[in-house]
């Protein structure tokens, strides 16, 4: 905590100086009021994650069902050498604040290496500048982690805008006139993701799309080979990498979604008793504690 | 029949096209030559809307954020025009701000198309105020919680925020009467409940506008945390209607917009007001070729397999 | 070294803002995280744009194929940025009169203004119209009954597609009071307020605790493949 060290000492002093005259400064109390039950489900979620990281490395066996469009990397890669075309790569048009360009960046590290290996040429064009350093970080490492730093590019990692229609009208045009044979849209998408996809279906590629932008879902599923949906596109930099801390760590995700599952199961149960009993006061204070509690 | 389907099989995308063009353009054309709208038939989703605006006492603080930009504002800016036009008519204040780079732009064409056009009186400062951008998407979410003047300390044309009459109350989003979000996207109506509407403890109310792939979102949020929601210019047209319905009775004494017709006293609404309603023709028309195309999309699949079958006999 | 210093930063910056809305005490601190990211990502654009100038510059260069468009991308920038940093027929703040270059550099009449009336708003609003073009062309290439649940989808979206025009309230108008249930317009809000936002809850619970397991493995350094070490868990 260097930096809180830093920073609060000065920040403190500031929000001091800020206090309107005549009001007595008053002490912070240590934890946020009503944030009690947001923590708890938080180290709950954590707690399974970490538990089963802990159980992989005490030497337990994890098993992991098939996502065929994680396997079907190598595969659009392939394709791609074979053709001669390029492998185009978009992580999405938001900001490295997203978990989900983190998570496209993680996946573009494992396509990188994959073309590298391949011997294939990629390009990724990105919506922010942020992302196109990471991602130049990310393609470098891959490629040199596949001996094969000589066939790095830099620009073809490149910035074209952050406005999203022009992001998409410069991809669009780069496609039609390039023609990758594989394309691969993992991030956050919002409208654009419909006009990718088509006009990679106009030029025959290959299609592997993944995103927990639930809106945008339909329309990869709709014009795209394969789609990660949802948590699988955030499992896959884990599932790519085989590693088994990482893979146990889905294994805990699964976990608490099973204790979610438990609880929602549990409130519709209390909800509709007193729905059906409105006389019972004990149902009816239940109920509207535990509301009261989740903030609704 | 199978010369039929076998175009079909072929058919080039751009017969697509066009046909979506036709279905679009022809309801403009009709609807623009006979000045007529389809009537609405407003769900409880958007009347909540119009009684979130309605039941707020008359001079109310309203924030409305306008997180949307020009590839949207199809969709969005009949809800913006219309959120503006109903809470100037109720006499509320109006506070907008924007989380987008380009809702900045959009917030100054709602003000010059609504209130400086309709809405003469109003002054800048005290019944109104752009305080334009603001980067930082949540961050800006989470300092307006707790100090809202520190977030927005201009206007956007420069001036103090803490010298205006409009903010003169306000010190957190929550001494707000009502949060209005007109959201294209991130960050948008999701993130506001997310950070403030569920932090603010249910202080403050919220309504939200939104386009269509985003509704199936928000859906989950109505009618807990948003207590309005107008999804898609159909929200919009119901919502419109809605206001347009309220101002037309005699009654309720919105005299603005009464004006004398050679018939009498006959309310008309100008067509910027009418925007959303009209917007509904070239939906309707794509909407119906959207399940032609489906119907004849499964008739080239049902006959493909029958072929393959045939042929595997 | 560099490996170690970017996941301490990264732990440490993600831990803070992990306990930041929890401990009244780090609030300050965790905004300031954020605030340090927008400065970074601003100083980063110099670095985007000159990326851009240099690979369009490279395309004009070369005469690859495109390269007009290239050209274009070129001087569209330099414009924007010169009428943008310049303010370019911005007219004086009436609040500031004596002050130069006080007016808002998108006021009406600007030149500014003007490239964002009449070449950015349409524009993006022509590449948004764009999708009802796909939309379509998806619908009639995708949309295929293969299976029990195709069908019930595509039963579904002719529901939905009906019952949110005027369409669906014509159609099902002459059912009796009793059977309001079933007009379009309704079965259509039925299904958004109740299947589809079961759904949705689903996939938003599913995604948070996807994203809860990838921001742990990162926050770790269990996962440095954001690093692209071509593999991550070393």
């Amino acid at each position: 905590m260097l930096f809180a060290l830093v920073v609060l000492p000065a920040t403190t002093q500031a929000n001091a100086a800020h206090q309107p005259a005549g009001e007595a400064a008053t002490a912070q109390p240590i934890f946020a009021e009503g944030k009690g039950p947001l923590a708890g489900g938080v180290l709950v979620a954590s707690g399974c994650i970490i538990a089963w990281m802990l159980l992989a490395r005490s030497g337990a066996a994890m098993r992991l069902r098939r996502i065929p469009a994680l396997d079907a990397v190598t595969n659009a890669v392939g394709r791609s050498t074979e053709m001669g075309r390029p492998v185009l790569f978009i992580a999405g048009i938001q900001d490295m604040d997203n978990i989900q360009t983190v998570a496209g960046i993680t996946i573009l590290s494992h396509v990188a290496k994959t073309t590298a290996e391949y011997d294939a040429r990629i390009e990724v064009p990105t919506s922010r500048s942020l992302v196109m350093e990471a991602a130049r970080e990310a393609v470098r490492g891959s490629y040199q982690a596949a001996g094969r730093f000589d066939g790095y590019n830099a620009d073809a990692i490149r910035y074209i805008t952050d406005e999203q229609f022009g992001f998409v009208a410069s991809v669009s045009g780069q496609m039609v006139r390039e023609r990758p044979a594989a394309c691969f849209y993992m991030g956050c998408f919002f409208a654009e993701s419909l006009i990718l996809a088509e006009t990679g279906n106009s030029i025959g590629a290959i299609q592997i799309a993944g995103t927990a932008e639930s809106s945008q879902l339909p329309f990869f599923v709709a014009a795209c080979d394969y789609t990660l949906i949802g948590e699988e596109f955030m499992a896959a930099s884990a599932y790519l990498s085989g590693a088994p801390d990482q893979i146990a760590s889905l294994k805990g995700q699964d976990a608490g979604k099973v204790i979610v599952g438990a609880l929602v199961c549990v409130g519709v149960l209390l909800a509709t008793l007193a729905a059906l009993n409105p006389s019972s006061t004990t149902l009816q204070n239940l109920v509207n504690h535990l509301r009261g509690m989740l903030g609704s | 029949m199978g010369r039929v389907l076998s175009v079909l099989e072929r058919l080039d995308r751009r017969w697509v096209f066009l046909a979506m063009a036709l279905a679009v353009a022809g309801p403009i054309l009709v609807m623009g030559i006979t000045r007529k709208t389809l009537p609405e038939t407003p769900t409880d989703a958007s009347r909540a809307v119009f009684n979130a605006v309605q039941r707020l006492p008359r001079g109310s603080v309203v924030l409305l954020a306008f997180d949307f930009d020009p590839g949207s504002a199809g969709e969005l800016e009949p809800m913006g025009v219309n959120l503006t036009r109903h809470c100037a008519l109720r006499g509320h204040k109006m506070v907008f701000i924007s989380l987008w780079p380009l809702g900045g732009q959009m917030i100054d064409e709602t003000i010059t198309k609504v209130l400086r056009a309709d809405f003469p009186n109003l002054q800048d400062g005290v019944d109104f105020v752009n305080l334009g951008f603001q980067a930082g998407n949540e961050q800006v979410m989470r300092v307006v919680l707790s100090d809202f003047p520190r977030a927005f300390p201009t206007t956007k044309s420069g001036r103090a925020t803490a010298d205006l009459p409009i903010l003169r109350d306000v010190r957190s989003v929550s001494d707000f009467a009502l949060l209005a979000s007109v959201s294209a996207g991130y960050p948008g109506s999701k993130e506001w409940v997310q950070y403030v509407v569920s932090a603010s403890g249910g202080k403050l109310p919220m309504v939200s506008g939104c386009t269509g792939v985003q509704t199936p979102q928000l859906y989950p949020y109505f009618p807990g945390q948003i207590c309005g929601l107008l999804g898609a210019i159909k929200g919009a047209a119901e919502y419109e209607s809605l206001i347009n319905e309220w101002v037309s009775d005699p009654a309720n004494g919105a005299a603005m917009e009464v004006a004398q017709s050679a018939d009498g006293a006959v309310v008309v609404i100008p067509p910027k007001y009418l925007e959303a309603q009209r917007r509904m023709g070239p939906q309707l028309g794509a909407h119906l070729l959207m399940v032609v195309l489906i119907l004849l999309g499964n008739l080239v699949y049902l006959a493909q397999r029958r072929a393959q079958r045939r042929a595997a006999a | 070294m560099i490996r170690l210093v970017a996941i301490i930063i990264a732990s440490t910056a993600g831990l803070l803002m992990l306990l930041s809305p929890f401990l009244p005490a780090l609030t300050s601190a965790g905004a300031q995280s954020s605030e340090i990211f927008n400065v970074i990502a601003a100083i980063a654009f110099i670095l985007g744009a000159g990326s851009l100038v240099k690979v369009n510059l490279s395309r004009v260069g070369r005469r690859d194929a495109g390269w007009g468009y290239a050209l274009v991308t070129l001087v569209c920038f330099a414009v924007t940025l010169v009428v943008g940093l310049g303010k370019v027929g911005v007219p004086p703040n009436p609040q500031f009169a004596a002050t130069p270059w006080a007016g808002e550099k998108d006021a009406a009449g600007s030149a500014f203004w003007w490239i964002y009336e009449f070449v950015l708003t349409p524009i993006t609003s022509t590449m948004f119209a764009l999708l009802a073009f796909y939309v379509a062309s998806a619908a009639f290439r995708a949309f295929r009954a293969k299976n029990r649940e195709a069908m019930l989808l595509l039963g579904t979206a002719f529901i939905v597609l009906l019952g949110r025009t005027f369409a669906g309230v014509w159609l099902t108008s002459g059912f009796p009071e009793w059977a309001s249930g079933l007009r379009l317009e309704n079965l259509s809000m039925f299904i958004m307020q109740v299947f589809n936002t079961a759904g949705n809850r689903a996939i938003i619970i599913g995604i948070a605790l996807g994203v809860t397991a990838t921001s742990l493995r990162i926050l770790l350094g269990i996962d440095r493949s954001w690093m692209g070490v071509g593999g991550g868990g070393e």
